[in-house]
């Protein structure tokens, strides 16, 4: 597949971004909104180096990314042994699937007014969001990856005496890890959505929060390298977390 | 080594049913140490369900199931652990041997026995059809099994690749001996690995017919034994040419 897309394949992305750029330097050229509606790329290109200088971009950032890293880890240390639970004990699954489907459902947004009242203004609130945003999605993935392991490997397992805790950690588990892994990396995608909306109301600091006072300012020009910030960090923990995908015991779980 | 008395493997009085569906009725089988037993039927007679018997996934409805020794089944696809490599695969049949050396002598004996040392840090995935099923023969031969169990092992297989593994199953089981049950649907299977042939009836399942094929492995396809043998099991499931036809 690689192969047939040629040599300078990296080439198309480029243009198209090159393309995207040009129109909107196109587009605030001929003035057709007021600038403080659109801001022109110079103007951005400037608020990025005020950003910068000023030192509030990077702490803003390590705000942001805290909150997520911990919210995230959170989640996925009580999701996943949740998930494995309830894959194992039909009875446990009947019982909870529901309530666990309708909080799925929720948007995590819904919870705002309580985070601030419970946790009031910092990380905490913001924290409490990404959990209830991410604890869901993992926890269903991973009992709905258990309930689906082919029976043919518990015989097996049997055959080869794998029992109690062996049998969760050297076949269970290994067996949904793939699956595990999807299910993190779309947490992910959703925790970095949430952390932007949690930080604009309850924090004082964080890329929502950034976003939020260039909006009170007036300022669309620093909302504007705010979201490419959001946007590019996004993009780079995906691919950090892509890379699990490609340790040698689960590329199977891709390749069927 | 078990003594005449003990067979390693009996059914006695076997019925098993799911739901209203009678599967098995009053089946009684005695296995002989190291004997090749190949259950052949028509598809959906129960033959698996013998073997889920016999390997004690399920408990049989009446009768008694009695085993002696190590069990292990080789099924006819999926059964390797995909994220464990060849190597590491087989290492579970040799779970037991705690001494780390041995382990490994025995891992590649293993190895060399079923042409595999170049594939030991590859993963199921990466191999071949014919590859996979050697590597779970190894993994079942692995220690000290006594009972091998076999599930239509090479039906998922081509034609060639499955006369291949026909003559590898014999090779592999001349050098380690073992008992084995053997359920097949392919009639030439039978008739070139089997010392006893069983040929069942629709559901219940009852033994129809006992064929004893003494022809030395490895047989050749076209050897009179196995021609006669195969005609009695055709004319025994109603296929011979001349037979009515009859679904």
């Amino acid at each position: 597949m690689r192969n047939s897309l040629g040599r300078f394949s990296w080439l198309l992305p480029v243009a198209v971004l090159a393309g995207f750029l040009l129109f909107w330097y196109i587009i605030s050229a001929l003035n057709l909104f007021p600038a403080y509606a659109l801001p022109a790329p110079a103007s951005v290109v400037k608020s990025f180096k005020e950003e910068l200088s000023a030192g509030r971009l990077l702490n803003d950032v390590v705000a942001s990314l805290w909150r997520v890293v911990v919210g995230f880890v959170i989640s996925a240390v009580s999701g996943i042994p949740a998930g494995l639970w309830l894959g194992q004990h039909l009875y446990a699954r009947k019982a909870f699937l529901p309530l666990l489907n309708f909080f799925r459902f929720l948007s995590p947004l819904a919870w705002i007014p309580f985070a601030i009242l419970w946790f009031h203004i910092g990380d905490k609130p913001a924290i409490f969001l990404i959990f209830m945003a991410t604890f869901f999605p993992v926890a269903l993935a991973t009992m709905s990856a258990v309930a689906t392991i082919p029976v043919i490997y518990f015989k097996v397992a049997r055959d080869y005496g794998f029992k109690g805790s062996e049998l969760l950690t050297k076949v269970t588990f290994p067996a949904v890890l793939p699956q595990v892994i999807t299910a993190l990396r779309v947490s992910y995608g959703i925790s970095w959505v949430v952390i932007v909306a949690a930080e604009m109301v309850g924090c004082q600091d964080g890329l929502g929060y950034g976003i939020w006072e260039a909006r009170n300012g007036l300022r669309l020009d620093s909302a504007v390298c705010y979201m490419i910030i959001i946007g590019l960090l996004g993009m780079g923990m995906d691919r950090l977390l892509a890379q699990f995908s490609k340790l040698p015991n689960v590329r199977w779980g891709y390749e069927r | 080594m078990n003594d005449n008395k003990n067979k390693p493997l009996s059914l006695h009085n076997v019925s098993h049913r799911y739901g209203m569906v009678e599967v098995l009725g009053n089946l009684s089988l005695d296995v002989d140490t190291h004997e090749i037993v190949v259950i052949v039927g028509p598809s959906g007679c129960g033959k698996t369900t013998i073997l889920n018997l016999l390997s004690g996934h399920i408990q049989p409805a009446g009768g008694t199931v009695h085993k002696a020794g190590v069990t292990r089944t080789v099924y006819q696809q999926g059964g390797l652990f995909p994220w464990l490599t060849v190597a590491e695969n087989i290492d579970m049949g040799l779970r037991d041997i705690k001494d780390n050396a041995k382990k490994e002598n025995e891992l590649l004996a293993l190895l060399e026995l079923i042409h595999l040392q170049d594939f030991r840090n590859h993963y199921p995935h990466e191999l071949s059809g014919g590859m996979r099923q050697r590597a779970e023969l190894a993994r079942a031969l692995a220690g000290d099994s006594d009972i091998l169990l076999m599930d239509e092992p090479f039906s998922a297989l081509d034609y060639q690749t499955r006369l291949r593994m026909r003559r590898e199953l014999v090779r592999l089981l001349e050098q380690r001996p073992r008992t084995v049950v053997f359920v097949t649907h392919d009639i030439e299977e039978a008739a070139q690995l089997a010392d006893r042939v069983l040929v069942l009836s629709n559901r219940p399942a009852t033994i129809r017919k006992t064929l004893y094929i003494t022809e030395p492995r490895p047989r050749e396809l076209t050897s009179p034994g196995v021609i006669n043998a195969m005609g009695e099991i055709l004319e025994e499931l109603g296929l011979r040419a001349n037979a009515e036809v009859m679904f």
